[in-house]
């Protein structure tokens, strides 16, 4: 009871920040007011158990991206913060709440949270959590996962990452040089 | 005991929405400022407060550490905007 009173309270949290960061005038408010949107999403992950993607929440969402954007404000003029918003389109005004109900009602056919004998729990995780360390010799299962089992993706993704950041430098390069 | 703390977390939860109440209202950017210390200080604790729940407080208290220091970045970075672009 309390429980579903603390996850019904940090979606309230959540809901709020959000919808608030569009409907503020000043691109700066809206950059704070994402900053505490995003430690939210931080703690119901980690209500969740989700502790690790709390963890990059709280330090990629709730700190990082607020000083990047920060950043990105200081070489923007004071007439491009603030904001003359149109008003929403009747059709997104109507057809979101609409979409956000019929995921509610989909997500009903979900096995529920925790369950033990739902698919995702009893398909693979049970060889992984046997066999990782004999197939691997390492302690953590979650790093054989990443490391091991799924080698080629972790390379792949370090890949795509290190080409964004080259990408990010040669764009932000100091004209001239 | 668990009882006690969850409480407690419900009790924090309630004072973030008053301090986001100030942030999303607030008419200058010092309140909003402001009131988003309040909510990471309130929020450190909660996270704490989480891991006694769960008897993980080790793994919690981690998170809470990484967000206190990315606070105190962001926080800066906010000082140094309105040091250099004065009254938004």
């Amino acid at each position: 009871m309390i429980y579903a009173v603390n996850i019904a309270l940090l979606l309230l949290l959540l809901v709020t920040a959000a919808s608030a960061t569009f409907l503020v005038k000043e691109l700066m408010s809206s950059v704070f007011i994402l900053g505490s949107y995003s430690f939210f999403l931080a703690l119901v992950w980690a209500w969740l158990g989700a502790v690790d993607v709390a963890f990059v929440e709280a330090v990629i969402g709730a700190g990082l991206a607020t000083v990047l954007f920060l950043i990105t404000l200081f070489d923007t003029a004071p007439k491009d913060s603030r904001l003359r918003r149109p008003p929403p389109p009747l059709a997104g005004v109507l057809g979101l709440p609409l979409l956000g109900i019929l995921l509610l009602f989909a997500a009903n056919d979900l096995w529920p949270f925790g369950d033990p004998t739902s698919p995702p729990n009893i398909h693979i995780s049970p060889v992984y959590l046997q066999q990782s360390f004999a197939d691997t010799l390492t302690p953590n299962v979650v790093t054989s996962v990443l490391m091991d089992y799924r080698g080629f993706d972790t390379l792949i993704e370090t890949v795509v990452i290190f080409t964004a950041g080259i990408a990010c430098a040669l764009l932000l390069r100091e004209p001239g040089r | 005991m668990t009882e006690f703390f969850l409480m407690v977390l419900i009790v924090l939860s309630l004072l973030i929405l008053v301090y986001l109440y100030r942030v999303i209202q607030g008419p200058t950017v010092f309140d909003r400022v402001l009131g988003l210390n309040g909510i990471s200080t309130k929020a450190i604790i909660l996270v704490v407060v989480m891991g006694t729940v769960y008897d993980r407080v080790d793994m919690f208290v981690d998170i809470s550490t990484g967000y206190a220091l990315l606070n105190l970045v962001g926080a800066f970075a906010i000082a140094k905007f309105l040091e250099q672009r004065g009254n938004l």
